[in-house]
């Protein structure tokens, strides 16, 4: 009986020990949206009862090697006991019911995180290899993705090309988008501040990089952003040349892969590539002029680059004004 | 070395790399005829790569000869029934039909797959000690990350496969297994099959993980097709080594061995069997799958044909799942066998283990989509699997209480196979705990893809697998070869192994949970996670090191280590009533049952007979 006083005793000390150790080390980012509150409660009951868990194992295992070790000089068996069912029953029962109390939590925080504000703020987000591109309903596109506070946004998500995961650890819920169908993603931010997306499934090589800031502003400074965006991206087309096509292409994304060094990169470089003649897959050469450039754009995978794979390059949703920008604007990278 | 190229080993390898060749140009003149382009960046074309790799494989069977009896019966010649085996090294790299051979031949290639993978992560684990790329580019960081994972998951199934193949017939008084050549042809297989994995650092890697997923797999170098025909190959190997372990059990058991006397590791090995052999065949069929995408143009998984990526998830994952369990139902066996020896007391509520071994099988069949939870597939799907996935925690519970009371009131001693239990228990628990956390989904949508995932899956393979395989290993050595591994490299190799491993996958879940992706070559220096790396990576190092010990001691023990060829442990069970180490056929008379297996401390009491003769 003695034995079983000491380790009801140190169960009871050990399990806030163990909860309260998790909760001082902060394991968790910032809070950052009203997800995360669910999500935080729902890791916080995990974490409880887990460090009962941890306690009733380790307790008794411990004691045991501790009390029951062999002793100097001491020979023989241990005590023959077998079995006992009630008590297999009872330490089967106990935890069939405890999965089913978690199953209930699980599926009701769940549902929280769930939860669709009809009037939810909808911005597209383009994933590509590998960077994050997002549409404004106000017709710009922008390589920040700006959200106002206390406002459910719902991120309507594409993917040109292979399956990527949109992830922002304040935010703590993660999505993956998959080619060929548009994915929801629905979040309330409700912290100003900068953080950053970053892509949570292997993508390819640069999976790493595949990394763009997030910033929640107050409505005010977003209103105020939304306004110069749109202003800015009225501006550049109406202005067209090279000047904005480079702005455009770099909103694109467009750097990912084709390098303005010479590199070679998961595409051809843009550097020294106008007027020149360039060797295709099918074995023929074609001259690097302004029509080529523009179906290389528009029809990816009309022409290939010798040692390039086809297929690889999406098509972009890009205006013919935006096209003849940035197509003028490799023109000018000589 | 005359007769290791003479051997089936260096035949095999020399047959598949000419089959290999052969294919290829074959390919390639039909190619040229056809007018398609002959060559490509890796010289052959893929379709002549994949070609040349499957006929590889094909002449690797013939030229070692492990189909050579079924061939000859074919032709209606008689073959010996038993083959003698040569003496020393030799029988090794031959084909051999001794169960236990083929058992040792298993375990050694599972200890140079561990090497293998495990240096491939020492080598990335030491790139990320800093922010920036150092060494490595990023393409070669993610196809020894992704080789990584297949390359241990190979050696974890071939490890479990040469633990059970040594043991089973032992524990069940058998003379072997039921279908010899079976047998070998399910070892023999494996070796082509790494030989096409390890080909796919020359041909551009993959960098896809060892999850493949499409589309991106269906556009990485060629390298990819080697890791799915590698995979596809071995497969083999455990479907039929696990039809060959249930006929073996049902079958072959000693008089008076029912069920629910039989070694509580036969238990494991059984519902590990049940797993390979119905489940295996999934992901075959997933990479199967992808390879057609690529090589024929059918567009299963490309939405622009009407393919579904997330299929392949499903399909992928119907075997990745239940795998798991492959790994660590024979490894929480042997830690049962263990425990009763070592605190010298009966093993507590046997039928309730055995029964569990079954149950977690079992629902590991209904869970597999939780690692899917944040893939875009039906919602409605998410409920559902995290009830199944929160109701494993039923039959592994029963487990760690019944090991509890063995430990209840025993005589316990510490040498080193009894250490190595404890911390797979230990190691074993904290994966455990760390699981329900991933299985309510909301929490899940966070810790999903992040090191937290990472630092929980080797918690549960290494409590699972790989502490109970060293502890099988250090257990089974004295039986194998009538010698005994020195205790003190062990214990060495036990405290600098189990401080590092914690540390390094305690680190991994706290920096997953701040922001740290599972997978990137290169991390965010203004996250702040160096100081982690660092640590991290000089806990890799020193688990490297004490596994160095280890096989050390192994290698010396072979030769040099102390005499042994009773009882060491004092068991009771039948391997150990009889010299080590044990002639081909095993047991020279035949075994009865005539007790329970692990009335330790009960007076008088006996588990086995032998019976006088035949």
């Amino acid at each position: 009986m003695r034995h079983f006083a000491i380790i009801g005793v140190l169960i009871l000390i050990l399990t806030p020990l163990v909860y309260l150790g998790v909760d001082a080390a902060h394991v968790m980012p910032i809070e950052a949206s009203a997800q995360s509150l669910t999500v935080d409660w729902m890791w916080n009951m995990d974490v409880a009862v887990l460090s009962f868990l941890f306690a009733v194992v380790m307790v008794p295992l411990v004691y045991s090697l501790i009390v029951f070790r062999r002793r100097q000089g001491e020979t023989g068996d241990g005590q023959p006991i077998e079995a006992n069912t009630k008590l297999e029953v009872t330490w089967t029962v106990i935890p069939l019911l405890l999965v089913m109390v978690f199953a209930y939590l699980g599926a009701y925080t769940l549902g929280q995180t769930r939860i669709a504000d009809p009037n939810a703020l909808e911005i597209n987000v383009t994933a590509h290899q590998w960077d994050w591109s997002f549409d404004y309903p106000q017709g710009f596109t922008s390589n920040e993705l700006h959200l106002p506070i206390n406002r459910q946004v719902v991120l309507k998500m594409q993917s040109l090309d292979v399956i990527h995961s949109f992830w922002v650890a304040e935010f703590r819920i993660k999505q993956d988008i998959v080619p060929g169908r548009v994915t929801d993603y629905r979040i309330t931010p409700i912290l100003i501040g900068q953080y950053t997306v970053r892509c949570a499934e292997l993508c390819g090589s640069r999976h790493a990089y595949m990394e763009r800031p997030v910033i929640v502003s107050s409505q005010a400074d977003y209103d105020a952003w939304v306004t110069q965006q749109a202003a800015a991206a009225a501006a550049l087309v109406a202005r067209g040349g090279p000047d904005a096509g480079k702005v455009m292409a770099a909103q694109n994304g467009c750097g990912a892969c084709h390098s303005l060094d010479g590199t070679k990169l998961t595409g051809p470089t843009w550097r020294g590539l106008p007027g020149s003649q360039v060797q295709l897959s099918d074995g023929t050469t074609v001259a690097a002029d302004e029509a080529y450039l523009t179906q290389s754009i528009v029809d990816p995978n009309a022409k290939v680059v010798l040692g390039f794979p086809s297929g690889i390059m999406p098509k972009f949703n890009l205006t013919d004004a935006q096209v003849k920008a940035i197509v003028a604007y490799i023109e000018t990278l000589k | 070395m005359r007769k290791l190229f003479a051997s089936a080993l260096a035949r095999g390898v020399l047959w598949q790399l000419a089959g290999w060749l052969t294919g290829a140009l074959v390919i390639t003149g039909i190619r040229m005829v056809m007018g398609l382009k002959p060559l490509d960046t890796f010289f052959f074309t893929e379709p002549a790569w994949v070609f040349g790799a499957f006929i590889g494989v094909l002449s690797f069977i013939a030229g070692s000869g492990i189909v050579g009896d079924w061939f000859k019966w074919a032709k209606g010649q008689q073959t010996p029934e038993h083959r003698e085996d040569p003496d020393g090294w030799e029988k090794y790299v031959g084909i051999s039909l001794d169960h236990k051979v083929i058992g040792i031949q298993y375990a050694v290639t599972s200890l140079v797959l561990l090497v293998v993978g495990g240096s491939f992560a020492l080598i990335f684990r030491t790139e990320l000690a800093q922010p920036g790329l150092q060494f490595l580019t990023l393409q070669w960081y993610n196809t020894l990350m992704s080789l990584h994972g297949i390359v241990m998951i190979i050696g974890i199934l071939v490890g479990v496969a040469g633990v059970m193949n040594y043991l089973v017939p032992l524990l069940i008084g058998a003379q072997d297994m039921a279908f010899p050549r079976l047998n070998a042809f399910s070892f023999w297989i494996v070796v082509p099959a790494v030989i096409l994995l390890l080909s796919s650092l020359a041909l551009g890697g993959f960098d896809t993980g060892w999850t493949g997923y499409p589309p991106l797999s269906a556009r990485a170098p060629v390298g990819m097709q080697m890791f799915f025909l590698g995979v596809f190959t071995a497969g083999w190997s455990s479907i039929l080594g696990g039809l060959n372990l249930i006929a073996t059990t049902l079958r072959m058991r000693a008089k008076g061995m029912t069920a629910f006397r039989m070694p509580i590791l036969v238990w494991g090995a059984m519902a590990t069997s049940l797993i390979t052999l119905t489940a295996t065949q999934l992901i075959g069929l997933a990479f199967q799958l992808v390879m057609f995408q690529r090589l024929l143009g059918m567009g299963f998984f490309d939405p622009a044909k009407g393919g579904n990526p997330i299929l392949f998830q499903h399909l992928f994952w119907f075997y990745s799942h239940p795998a798991v369990y492959v790994f660590v139902l024979p490894g929480l066996g042997v830690i049962s066998e263990l425990l009763p020896v070592f605190v010298r007391k009966p093993l507590y509520g046997y039928r309730w283990i055995a029964m569990s071994s079954l149950g977690i099988a079992l629902v590991g069949f209904l869970v597999w989509a939780h690692h899917m939870f944040a893939s875009g597939m039906n919602q409605y799907l998410q409920v559902p699997f995290m009830y199944s996935t929160l109701l494993v925690a039923v039959p592994t519970g029963v487990k760690f209480f019944s090991w509890l009371a063995t430990i209840w009131k025993g005589k316990i001693d510490f040498p080193t196979p009894m250490l190595f239990v404890l911390g797979g228990i230990v190691v074993f628990l904290i994966g455990g705990l760390s699981g329900p956390p991933n299985a309510t989904v909301a929490t899940d949508l966070h810790l999903t893809d992040t090191y937290f995932i990472v630092g929980h899956f080797h918690d549960t393979i290494f409590g699972g697998y790989v502490f109970p395989f060293f502890a099988a290993i250090y257990f089974w050595f004295p039986k194998a070869t009538g010698r005994r591994m020195n205790e003190r490299l062990g214990k060495l190799h036990f405290w600098i192994m189990t401080p590092a491993f914690l540390t390094l996958t305690l680190l991994m879940m706290r920096i997953g949970m701040l922001g740290m992706r599972r997978r990137i070559a290169d991390y965010d220096p203004a996250l702040g996670f160096e100081g982690y790396h660092i640590v991290m990576t000089i806990a890799g190092c020193l688990i490297a090191f004490s596994v160095l010990i280890f096989l050390v001691n192994l290698v010396r023990s072979v030769r040099h280590g102390e005499k042994a060829e009773g009882n060491v442990w004092n068991s009771r069970s039948p391997e150990w009533q009889v010299p080590s180490p044990l002639p081909s056929h095993n047991y020279e008379n035949p075994i009865e049952v005539i007790g329970e297996p692990y009335d330790y401390g009960v007076a008088g009491s006996q588990y086995i007979k032998f019976s006088k003769g035949h």
